[in-house]
């Protein structure tokens, strides 16, 4: 077990290693130079020269990287180009509240999984459990930001009950952060949801020929029993893989999910540093984005080295 | 990272038996149609179709801008109404298919380029030990997700409808890695791939001659979902502005356009929101009933 635990943070910290390098070269080998680009074209190759000193462009790109690396550590993540402070507190603001945005969308998309998925592999094969299945399939071909839109227009524009945007931190009020939370956590976990109960469904509906179930069902026990019993926590096992694909996605959501209701997420500075072409914000919140989206990756799989005993031998 | 999902929106497969049927005999067969392919069949066609028309015609010059006659509701005359700037919602949701449909099709193309080769290689070198590290290096890609590469990408050199495809090929290969891998290995395990080899056939002939033709239903399966998949993170880029730039339509920037207008003309939302879903519904749909039809095999490898 601890084995199987130590290889997955190994094989984690190596993958995070190489993603570091792509994301580094991604961005520094590029056509143009930022030094030139900040100055303007009046500005004397004298000047250029000290500030591309003053970034640390001068030196070599391995040198570079181990400095940029140096940075990652510390948590500064490097100097912006724009507003010339380290970019690391503002990054990490940033991530709380995509991830705040993250936890509320899967809690969302799991309340609306759990009862639709088990429902339409229950009443497969009839008109109901057809129609919730037929659903999910429209669910999952309504892009997230446009769920947000509808919801927008709907409980903000013509209902008022809500409002259609911004966001307000738990710690200055949570009646404010939860009436700013529901929107936006509805218009990701809606989507999400709705795949997830796909998975769900044909997990269960793989469970329900295995041998077990069979024999719990001529033990006596009632179909619901015997998914209840047996039937779930079997089915959930692929869930839970899937639910990894399913995270990394609701992060990818929220950064479009944020430009619809101006939260200032991680994908709201992704959006402003792009514009002001300012690639040292860029390569830290992408390095970030990655970071959580392997990190999310490995949580699930120790996840799953809990529920599934088999795994916890180490292969 | 162990999981072997081709991706959102498909289900194992092994749920949806709606396409196999049995016979009196009790052999399995496969119905050439079921509701799912026919269905995603003709809204696929139906889009394919719109694409083709906005070619040659469009109610309207859908850049022709009209400011005493924005935001207007439908007429005869605008059968969608108008935007904000008055040009003809209809004519630019005819002639805003085509970006999606391009889009798709490259990106997947650059999926298939990159993804095949790199799947099967790393199914026949899996005994030396390289095919691992071939797909750790595949773990790494896909961490990237491919909205976030076309979003750097876009930073980097500016939105483009080609920075656009180029990102989302690159993002989606790695399930197009998974799935040919996976298929690869069940196919060098047959007793023709072992034939193959023992009467000296090299690893190009044999991953040509007997892989390719029987991983090709699970690519086009793969294909479909990532078509869809292509669409929606295409629809997402051009609602970020990230997308193809300005004037050329498209439904992603339509619907960006439109939040604006959400308090005087909601139903501009309306018409580019359903035809994207319309689109990706189109393809999810497709795929599915192709897995039914196309491959009984494709629940052993998954």
């Amino acid at each position: 077990m601890l084995l199987t635990v130590l290889r997955r943070l190994g094989v984690f910290a190596l993958t995070a290693l190489v993603a570091s390098v792509v994301v580094f070269v991604l961005l520094a080998v590029l056509p143009g130079d930022p030094a030139r680009a900040q100055l303007g074209l009046d500005a004397t190759p004298d000047q250029v020269a000290a500030l591309r000193h003053q970034l640390g462009l001068d030196r070599s790109l391995p040198a570079q990287y181990v400095h940029w690396l140096g940075q990652l550590a510390t948590g500064s993540l490097g100097i912006s180009y724009s507003t010339r402070a380290p970019v690391g507190p503002e990054v990490l603001n940033a991530m709380q509240v995509s991830l705040l945005l993250v936890l509320a969308g899967m809690v969302v998309a799991a309340l609306i999984a759990l009862p639709t998925g088990l429902l339409a592999a229950v009443r497969q094969g009839r008109a109901d459990g057809a129609a919730l299945s037929a659903a999910t399939q429209v669910g999952i071909s309504v892009p997230s930001f446009l769920a947000g839109l509808l919801l927008v227009t709907v409980f903000a524009v013509r209902l008022h009950w809500l409002p259609s945007g911004g966001w307000v931190a738990p710690v200055d009020g949570v009646g404010g952060f939860l009436r700013h939370l529901v929107l936006p956590a509805l218009a990701l976990g809606l989507v999400r949801g709705a795949i997830l109960s796909r998975y769900l469904r044909s997990a269960l509906l793989d469970v329900q020929r295995e041998d077990f179930m069979r024999t719990a069902r001529a033990k006596g026990m009632t179909r619901w029993q015997a998914l209840r019993r047996h039937g779930l926590r079997n089915a959930l096992v692929p869930v839970v893989t899937v639910t990894g694909v399913e995270l990394a996605g609701l992060l990818v959501g929220a950064v479009v999910i944020e430009t619809v209701f101006v939260i200032p997420g991680l994908g709201s500075l992704l959006l402003r540093s792009v514009a002001n072409r300012d690639l040292v914000e860029v390569q830290a919140v992408v390095m970030v984005v990655v970071l959580l989206v392997l990190a999310l990756n490995l949580l699930v799989d120790l996840v799953y080295v809990l529920v599934d005993p088999r795994l916890r031998r180490a292969r | 990272m162990s999981a072997t999902t081709s991706g959102p929106g498909t289900t194992s497969g092994r749920g949806t038996t709606s396409g196999r049927g049995t016979t009196s005999g009790g052999r399995p067969t496969t119905r050439r149609w079921n509701a799912p392919l026919l269905v995603g069949a003709v809204m696929v066609a139906a889009v394919v179709l719109i694409g083709l028309v906005s070619l040659v015609w469009t109610p309207h010059d859908p850049l022709v801008t009209d400011p005493l006659h924005r935001l207007q509701g439908p007429s005869p005359a605008h059968w969608l109404g108008t935007d904000g700037l008055g040009r003809d919602a209809a004519s630019m949701l005819i002639a805003g298919t085509r970006v999606p449909l391009l889009v798709g099709l490259v990106a997947v193309l650059i999926s298939l380029v990159l993804g095949v080769p790199f799947g099967i290689a790393a199914a026949m070198t899996r005994q030396g030990g390289a095919g691992l590290w071939l797909m750790r290096w595949n773990d790494v890609v896909q961490a990237f997700p491919a909205l976030l590469l076309a979003m750097v990408l876009a930073a980097v050199r500016g939105p483009s409808t080609w920075t656009a495809m180029v990102a989302l090929g690159i993002g989606a290969a790695p399930g197009f890695v998974r799935v040919t891998r996976a298929g690869t290995l069940q196919v060098l395990s047959r007793e023709y791939a072992l034939a193959a080899r023992a009467a000296g056939r090299g690893p190009l002939y044999t991953a040509v001659r007997h892989v390719l033709p029987n991983v090709r239903s699970m690519l086009i399966v793969q294909a479909s979902v990532g078509f869809a998949l292509a669409v929606l993170a295409e629809a997402a880029l051009s609602y970020l502005g990230l997308g193809t730039p300005p004037p050329t339509p498209s439904w992603g920037r339509m619907l960006q356009d439109a939040q604006a207008f959400l308090y005087v003309q909601p139903l501009l939302i309306v018409w580019p929101g359903v035809a994207i879903a319309w689109t990706v519904l189109g393809f999810n749909l497709l795929g599915d009933g192709l897995r039914d039809r196309l491959d009984p095999r494709l629940e052993a490898a998954a």
